[in-house]
């Protein structure tokens, strides 16, 4: 594969990567931590959404952004041609 | 039949299942011992990551320590957690493509030096090493309560199991034997946390039952309720915080890089079939985990509403058989110091009258354990504890020997000291270096060393601090050097080590707020040790000489699934 592709693969997985990891920052370190006394004041059923986040939520979230990075890179690899191969070791 | 019955048939039943696996799975070659020959499916290798990871502090003491900390326990949650997303996006997939056997194999290779190999080797024995003799301790605690006998003898039963999958089957029987522990331990967490997530608040599904109203027709929500009984009795009110934010963020930062550093976690990448088994193993691992993750924090506000309700003002003739079993291990104690023959439980918190004075104290390691005793579940149910806080403590166990052994065997013989022993020998040696691991594991499980619990914090800070930054720099920065990185490990761990070992050995009365750097507590520290090393090695690496080219070439290799040539 040519370098120029392979670069633009590499961008492509560094831009997923970044934009999954903002997600990841946002629900952990924002929502859970750092703006956790705002979001309490929102309540639903018998929960302070912060502490909703910081013991539910963020959890929640973390494996979801597992799966769509999955996806995402499956998509990708099958796109540039860079899947691993039947077999392929 | 009596607990006692039916806590020696499940984990003999239990115990029976592990070793069958064990014989079943034997390692005919070092690359199944080390790796299970790349040939685990990623929902098997989802499972077996999931108890791997899953210690006996996950299971017995995480809940207790939330139950007693509320909303400042999330730090274990998100930590223990969030560090999956670390582990799948950034190390997992380029680890598994890498594709050789341990971490301190990528480390020396990636950076093209024995010195580094060595530093990674040392760090891998170390972290494991403190992080196994906390199993062990588990492992024993567990037999002397549930099953009568002496700790010791707890911890002789448990290296013993451990002692046949891991020497027989290395990573293969590991890893079977862990899938057989996931399924057994997070049985045992679910059953019970069910039980009394419908006793309290009618709900089946305890995440639910968390943020409903209570089922005693009041139509107070469970959380309001327990905040309003921390608040009487002089606690902080549950779901607020009394730590610092800042200390809070970077104990939750140290903890997630700790966790996606951490060496018996990695290999486990190692033994899926391809790349993209590794990326779909990960989010199987964290989904098994979220189970439980989800759960104990739903279990630690039902026992801490128990345990109130059913301590606090209760007369001592009145108090349940339960409460005097643990009395006798000395885990849970009353002194009635107003003489009235009643318990009364209270914080510090409160103004203190002569009336106001605490009376219990309680170690937060038996609420799990003695939980479903308090909501007064069948006895099958509480047996059923005992075999899954077994399975958690071994399944760790096993994974952190079996990098124990890699590290002596692999890089240490093999890659250093004695180039030309064949493959049989290295199995050999392998089998032999993990069964000193056990030996010695065991020895830490029955003498504990008084600082076990201190210690831990260290092995998540020494990860933080030294692996992840090294290997992340290694994958996502070509132009990073092997002067770099070893200057950055090195000033990375000395740092986090040095405040560690000043706080928590050398001066422990000055171990507060107001003595530590930017309010940051030791079990936080490992975040700042970890900027320091990305620092360093960046600086060293710009001033010195770039990686070969051959280097460079693997990088650019390791970055794409296929084979480069393959996909023209």
């Amino acid at each position: 594969m040519d370098t120029s592709r392979l670069k633009a693969y590499w961008r492509m997985n560094l831009t997923y990567v970044g934009i999954l990891l903002i997600i990841w920052f946002t629900v952990s370190y924002g929502f859970s931590i750092l703006f956790v006394n705002q979001l309490d004041q929102v309540r639903f059923a018998g929960f302070k959404l912060g502490f909703w986040f910081a013991q539910q939520g963020s959890i929640y979230v973390f494996v979801l952004l597992i799966f769509v990075y999955v996806f995402l890179m499956n998509r990708l690899d099958r796109k540039f041609g860079v899947a691993e191969k039947q077999g392929d070791r | 039949m009596g607990i006692q019955a039916w806590t020696y048939t499940l984990v003999f039943l239990s115990f029976a299942l592990y070793i069958g696996i064990a014989i079943r799975s034997r390692a005919k070659s070092t690359s199944d011992f080390y790796v299970a020959g790349n040939d685990v499916s990623p929902l098997a290798n989802g499972m077996a990551t999931a108890a791997d990871w899953m210690s006996a502090a996950s299971f017995i003491s995480m809940a207790g320590l939330i139950s007693f900390m509320g909303r400042d326990g999330s730090v274990y949650l998100l930590g223990w957690t969030g560090g999956y997303v670390l582990l799948a996006l950034l190390l997992a997939p380029y680890l598994r493509k890498f594709g050789k056997f341990t971490v301190p194999d990528f480390v020396g290779e990636r950076y093209y030096s024995q010195a580094a190999r060595l530093v990674a080797v040392v760090c891998a024995i170390f972290i494991s090493f403190t992080y196994v003799a906390g199993q062990m301790r588990g492992v024993g605690v567990v037999f002397s309560r549930f099953l009568e006998v002496d700790i010791t003898v707890g911890v002789i039963i448990g290296m013993a199991i451990v002692f046949f999958y891991a020497v027989i089957g290395g990573m293969k029987g590991i890893t079977y034997t862990q899938v057989a522990q996931y399924c057994v331990l997070i049985f045992a967490y679910m059953v019970p946390a069910i039980f009394i997530s419908i006793l309290l608040t009618g709900n089946v599904i305890p995440q639910f039952g968390f943020g409903s109203s209570l089922a005693d027709g009041s139509g107070t929500y469970l959380l309001d309720k327990l905040d309003q009984l921390n608040r009487d009795l002089g606690f902080h009110a549950y779901t607020s915080g009394t730590k610092g934010t800042l200390d809070v963020f970077c104990i939750t930062a140290a903890l997630m890089v700790g966790t996606a550093g951490l060496p018996h976690v990695i290999i486990r990448f190692f033994t899926v079939r391809k790349v993209r088994d590794a990326r779909l193993s990960a989010g199987y691992a964290l989904l098994f985990i979220a189970i439980l993750y989800t759960t104990a924090p739903a279990v630690a506000a039902f026992a801490r509403t128990n345990f109130i309700n059913t301590i606090h003002n209760t007369p001592y003739s009145e108090a349940p058989q339960w409460f005097k079993n643990w009395q006798k291990t000395g885990l849970l104690d009353w002194e009635d110091k107003n003489s009235d023959g009643v318990m009364q439980y209270f914080g510090d918190t409160g103004e203190q009258s002569a009336s106001q004075q605490n009376e219990i104290t309680v170690d937060r390691d038996i609420i799990v354990l003695a939980n479903p005793e308090i909501a007064k579940l069948p006895n099958w149910v509480i047996a059923l504890v005992a075999a899954g806080g077994l399975a958690a403590a071994l399944s760790t166990a096993a994974g952190l020997l079996l990098v124990i052994s890699t590290s002596i065997s692999h890089d240490l013989l093999k890659k250093v000291l004695m180039p030309k022993i064949t493959e049989r020998q290295e199995l050999l040696y392998a089998r032999l270096a993990a069964g000193a691991a056990v030996i010695i594991a065991g020895y830490f499980g029955i003498n504990p060393p008084g600082f076990v619990a201190q210690v831990v914090a260290f092995a998540f800070g020494l990860a933080a601090s030294s692996f992840f930054p090294i290997i992340i720099l290694g994958i996502f920065y070509k132009r990073m050097n092997k002067e770099g990185a070893i200057a950055g490990m090195v000033t990375g761990i000395l740092f986090t080590a040095s405040y560690i070992i000043y706080f928590k050995f050398i001066n422990p009365t000055a171990n507060n707020s107001e003595n530590w750097l930017f309010g940051i507590s030791p079990e936080g520290i490992g975040s700042l040790g970890m900027l320091i090393n990305v620092t360093v090695a960046l600086l060293v690496s710009k001033v010195t000489p770039a990686p070969p080219e051959e280097i460079q070439k693997m990088i650019e290799d390791i970055r794409i699934p296929g084979s480069a040539s393959e996909t023209v």
